[in-house]
């Protein structure tokens, strides 16, 4: 019987040559849900995206994806694994050599031998779920940011995997494709049965939408709840990141000398 | 012993060597990595007739015009140095000698890195900085052998085929401006250089130098563009290393090939 949670990640350190990004994570993605990992840039966010994808592998702890640790894959176990797996990068990453139909049928005819009409079939319906099934024959360039997200979610549930995962996908975005992004993910997560993983920092939208928190900084999780529970938490650090207070816990200033000094005024 | 700027000197010699030398596995790997993975490309031999089309097709115009030009500076030149020893009929001998042995690989390997090489490296770079290649990773799609191998087989089918065009266009030109403008006898133009060049020695040796070049120009295009800096400056930078290290690397091979194929002490 598959174990309760999809993702498990016990006791994660990670350094880039000698600084540390993460630093003894422990984490659990439950099947079903949707789950936001949230903190300023440079938190480490991204970094443990790759470490679930199995871009990266810990330096110490392990990352469990359906019960397999991940760094024990070879490159073969690597691939199965991520069949199942669809990633939205943060600019969509669209294949700028493709129309968009192409981009949403890439891993069907990777990984499929399907016949060509029911290829067509499928990435009509993946299209039209996020709205933009009349946009097939366009180019990526065509597309505006909003549309390049959304074209990049169908691409990324192209298999109907059963972990979606969510690099900001709600940065720079105009309110209404905002919106619109916002209630696909939730509702891709319930159609498919699938888990969710978000990546963010776009606090509101995310409080809004998400079952779970994790909130990271400096590599370390300072705070985790549902999203009442971070609304509600003491820690000074998400009370800035939550009220978006411009002084805090995290300085506005970059670490300098005293002011007087670089002005010469003494 | 030493003063501390010399110090400082041969220790940036020491590094920018280690550098080269890991450079150079790195592109071998590079290159093992390509042949192993270019499975895809035969199974699915499309792929590659589409990158010939961008590397080999679109590559042409720029080729066949300059072995027009080449072989009618070839026409002009070799009459003037013939006509000085009564020998002008040799001059269909010495416009193909020239292009099929020397001028159609050199010159159309140098076109091919300027025009497809570098736009390789540009792609390619490019698809790195916008995760177009992270992205195919993630959909567990090597793009080892869905993206590289195919060019690298393009440009190795390619180069021979535009260096023979090369040779075709500029004998064509050496006869319009030998026979057609001043007027060589056209027979002996064209007898004399059917007896004179040899398919093996001439033609073949031509056609395994422009071999070798492909694979280099090929190979030296997709590193450089695999390798770059995700940023617009180290795309940018990648394209012209392309561009120079493929031009000294064509020069340098032809050297030496030159001399193993040279034949005549």
């Amino acid at each position: 019987m598959p174990s309760e949670n999809l993702v498990e990640i016990s006791d994660v350190s990670y350094a880039y040559d000698k600084q540390p990004v993460l630093t003894e994570i422990n984490m659990v993605i439950p099947r079903g849900k949707v789950v936001a990992i949230m903190g300023i840039s440079g938190s480490g966010k991204t970094t443990l995206l790759r470490l679930i994808g199995g871009a990266m592998r810990p330096r110490r702890g392990v990352v469990r994806v359906d019960g397999r640790a991940t760094h024990e894959l070879d490159r073969e176990g690597l691939y199965r694994m991520r069949r199942r797996m669809g990633l939205l990068f943060q600019f969509g990453a669209l294949f700028t050599d493709m129309t968009v139909f192409d981009n949403v049928a890439f891993q069907m005819r990777e990984h499929t031998d399907l016949p060509e009409s029911m290829i067509r079939d499928m990435v009509m319906m993946k299209l039209n779920a996020v709205g933009l099934r009349g946009a097939h024959r366009l180019m990526p360039a065509e597309l505006s940011g909003g549309m390049a997200r959304r074209v990049a979610l169908a691409r990324a549930i192209a298999l109907d995997p059963t972990l979606i995962m969510y690099d900001e996908p709600f940065t720079g975005l105009d309110p209404i494709s905002l919106g619109v992004i916002g209630n696909l993910l939730r509702a891709l997560n319930s159609a498919l049965g699938a888990t969710s993983i978000v990546i963010t920092h776009d606090v509101q939208e995310a409080l809004d939408l998400v079952d779970y928190v994790y909130y990271l900084s400096e590599g370390v999780i300072v705070a985790q709840g549902t999203p009442d529970e971070i609304r509600a938490s003491p820690e000074p650090l998400v009370q800035q990141f939550v009220r978006g207070d411009i002084d805090g816990p995290v300085a506005f200033q970059y670490p300098s000398p005293e002011y007087g000094n670089d002005l010469r005024l003494h | 012993m030493f003063s501390r700027g010399a110090v400082v000197d041969i220790r940036s010699i020491g590094h920018s060597t280690i550098d080269s030398v890991l450079r150079l596995g790195y592109a071998s790997r590079f290159l093992a990595l390509t042949v192993l993975g270019s499975g895809v490309s035969f199974r699915r031999f499309r792929l590659v007739i589409r990158e010939i089309y961008f590397t080999g097709v679109l590559s042409l115009i720029i080729i066949l015009v300059s072995g027009l030009f080449v072989g009618m500076v070839l026409g002009f030149q070799g009459y003037q140095t013939l006509q000085t020893y009564g020998s002008e009929s040799a001059l269909g001998v010495l416009v193909a000698l020239s292009l099929v042995r020397e001028l159609g690989p050199v010159v159309s390997a140098l076109l091919f890195a300027s025009r497809a090489g570098s736009a390789m490296t540009a792609e390619i770079g490019l698809m790195k900085a916008t995760e177009q290649l992270s992205a195919m990773e993630m959909m567990a799609v090597d793009p080892i052998s869905r993206v590289i191998a195919p060019r690298f087989w393009s440009g190795i089918i390619s180069m021979p085929l535009l260096a023979a065009m090369f040779s075709a266009m500029g004998v064509f030109g050496g006869y319009l401006i030998g026979v057609v403008l001043i007027g060589v006898d056209e027979g002996s133009f064209w007898s004399q250089m059917q007896s004179a060049v040899d398919y093996r020695e001439d033609v073949l040796n031509g056609v395994i130098k422009s071999f070798v070049f492909g694979v280099a120009v090929t190979w030296i295009a997709l590193f450089e563009g695999y390798d770059a800096p995700p940023t617009a400056e180290g795309v940018s930078g990648a394209t012209t290393r392309t561009v120079v290290t493929s031009a000294l690397v064509i020069l340098g091979l032809d050297f030496v090939l030159t001399a193993f194929m040279f034949r005549g002490v």
